[in-house]
């Protein structure tokens, strides 16, 4: 795309000189050498910084997927072509749960918190006293570190003197639930911590978007005769197509890359039985005392192309628009 | 607005309580409300308030009635320990050397970019703009083996870092948290700037205002609100992470004090409650932000995602 541009004197987009395309629009627009300078100036420092450090990492670690390394020497790097590949998908036994964990998490995440976040918002967004304290009570989780989350929930899932178990045993005694160490239940106490976060995330998004929502719609809305419930399913929730797309977005993206709660609630030793998740592999891999960069890299390169489908969706959907 | 949301039924109809005296409609359906979304924000504390309620017993209370009992003494030491013994003003400074520039140059980078691809009608501008939103949207470990790699190329001056390197110093850190949060600023930004009149900044050139002067003096100003908002999202993020500083900086005692945390808990792991004070004690700078943006944190975001 850039290639319409008439600029000899840029290289890449890297800097993107103020040359006017005459083609794009009418409005005459002269930029000044000063002018000029200072744009490049400010839009060109933090593209490089992104391509940089953003983008080139990302691509290289494309390319150290097909190789072999241990993370040493860059002269040890060996190409070995899709043999990481091949090993992830047949010969790597953490590889298959880790997948079903994240899709686990991202069905929980978008059957649970997310609607309920939503559903806090409807309720919120109205004139009501307290509304700020509800509000923030369920912010609040978002505000706090996922080690202070971590440790949070710690205290309340551990088994000898955990808020848990001491309640359950009070309840009816003679439990002993290891909910973080049991590689059945562990997933699942991730995730309802995960959703403490996660349903405030989306509360504040959604009812951000509603304070945006013209309130005609509904008017009109109610005057031919619908309820609150038909109000929202039929006018309110389409009409917020834009936020709807970047709540599923944030939806996916959090689920897939979900790395920092379970790290912690694990005991911030890389991936535990029954908690198995594609970024803890990845970091297993790289950051572990026997680096195995070129398998990291792959089950990395596994993560960004399942990304890269949510990211897609979003980019589609939100510049479809402005791409005329 | 809710005057205009008023039809019978706009409650959640199966949570209410059946009441079976007959009231005034609407204060009825209030509480109702009320007793609905009070539960869930008592709910949503427990687990937080059971953090507050530790880290203020002694530990030897609670080794001797266990966690689950009614307090014998309620009182600050922990705060105070934990605040002594573990370095936390040193890791928090840490903290604030990370964050304070960091979040500023997100801010006004992003700013720029946004700048840029909503008031100049360039072809590249919709690739600017992609090229920085899913550039936040890629997963961190994808981008670590080779950026730590990067960053042990990359030499620094010995007043920046005394690595010498880009590795294991703040410096990285903050070029990092820029240059991966950049793409939500920009993305929220430029759709907040696209609402602003282009006749004000046209106005401007026609009197002879130069672009930097628009920049700074008029569309800078105009985006205070959606400041406020990114200033609360990124300040929390940012000074949250521990991904980044686990993986690029090497030494323990240069690290904010998120990860910094992880080692006090290995360190001091007999005395849970300690440990309480010291996890709550962290949390109290992104709070103060919150509390202090609050009122505009959701005006702010409100045009930026719900355009």
């Amino acid at each position: 795309m850039s290639s319409v541009r008439p600029a000899p004197d840029a290289g890449p987009p890297r800097a993107p000189a103020p040359v006017r395309p005459a083609r794009s629009r009418p409005r005459p627009l002269r930029l000044g050498r000063g002018d000029r300078l200072f744009l490049t100036v400010i839009v060109g420092v933090p593209l490089l910084a992104l391509l940089v450090f953003v983008w080139l990492p990302a691509l290289a670690s494309i390319g150290l997927s097909f190789t072999t390394w241990d993370g040493i020497e860059p002269g040890d790097i060996q190409w070995v072509g899709l043999d990481n590949y091949r090993e992830i998908f047949t010969n790597y036994p953490p590889f298959w749960p880790a997948v079903q964990h994240n899709v686990v998490w991202l069905l929980f995440t978008a059957l649970l918190p997310t609607p309920f976040g939503i559903f806090l918002a409807y309720h919120l967004d109205r004139k009501i006293r307290f509304t700020r304290f509800y509000q923030t009570a369920v912010f609040l989780p978002m505000v706090l570190s996922l080690a202070v989350v971590g440790f949070i929930w710690e205290i309340i899932y551990n088994p000898d003197n955990g808020l848990l178990n001491g309640v359950l045993n009070g309840v009816a005694p003679g439990h002993h639930i290891d909910w973080l160490g049991d590689p059945d239940l562990n997933l699942w106490a991730v995730l309802i911590a995960s959703a403490w976060r996660h349903t405030g995330y989306i509360m504040i998004l959604y009812l951000a978007g509603l304070k945006g929502f013209d309130p005609a719609l509904k008017e009109a809305a109610s005057l031919d005769g619908a309820n609150g419930r038909q109000t929202f399913l039929k006018v309110v929730f389409p009409a917020l197509k834009p936020v709807n797309i970047i709540i599923l977005v944030v939806t996916v993206m959090e689920s897939l890359r979900a790395f920092d709660i379970v790290y912690v609630l694990g005991g911030g030793v890389g991936s535990k039985p029954g908690m198995e998740l594609l970024s803890l592999l990845i970091t297993d891999n790289i950051i572990g005392e026997s680096s195995h960069i070129g398998y990291g890299s792959a089950l990395a390169v596994v993560l960004l192309l399942v990304s890269l489908v949510a990211i897609g969706t979003f980019l589609a959907q939100t510049f479809r628009k402005e791409d005329q | 607005m809710t005057a205009t949301v008023t039809p019978p039924a706009a409650g959640p109809r199966t949570r209410r309580a059946p009441l079976p005296d007959a009231g005034p409609a609407r204060p009825r359906r209030q509480t109702g409300r009320h007793v609905l979304l009070g539960s869930i924000a008592f709910l949503w504390l427990v687990p937080l308030l059971w953090a507050v309620y530790t880290s203020l017993r002694p530990y030897s209370d609670t080794s001797r009635h266990g966690y689950l009992s009614l307090p014998h003494s309620l009182g600050f030491e922990n705060f105070g320990d934990a605040w002594n013994q573990s370095g936390m003003p040193h890791f928090f400074w840490n903290s604030v050397l990370i964050t304070v520039p960091a979040v500023l140059g997100t801010l006004l980078f992003s700013a720029a970019v946004a700048f840029f691809v909503s008031r100049f009608d360039f072809r590249f501008n919709v690739v600017l703009l992609m090229l920085f939103t899913a550039g936040n949207l890629l997963p961190a470990q994808v981008l670590i083996t080779p950026l730590y790699r990067l960053y042990l190329l990359i030499p620094l001056p010995g007043w920046m870092s005394d690595s010498f390197l880009l590795y294991n110093s703040v410096w990285g850190i903050i070029v990092i948290h820029i240059a991966y949060q950049c793409g939500f600023c920009t993305f929220v930004l430029s759709n907040y700037m696209r609402t602003i009149p282009k006749e004000i900044t046209e106005a401007a050139l026609v009197d002879g205002a130069p672009v930097w002067r628009q920049f700074f003096q008029i569309a800078l100003p105009l985006c205070r609100p959606a400041f406020a908002a990114l200033a609360t999202l990124e300040s929390i993020w940012i000074y949250n992470d521990f991904f980044w500083s686990l993986a690029l900086i090497e030494t323990g005692d240069k690290r904010p004090i998120t990860s910094a945390l992880a080692n006090l808990q290995g360190q001091y792991f007999t005395n849970p409650n300690l440990i309480a004070a010291g996890a709550l004690m962290t949390a109290i700078p992104t709070l103060l932000v919150y509390f202090a943006l609050q009122r505009q944190f959701i005006s702010g975001l409100t045009i930026g995602s719900g355009k």
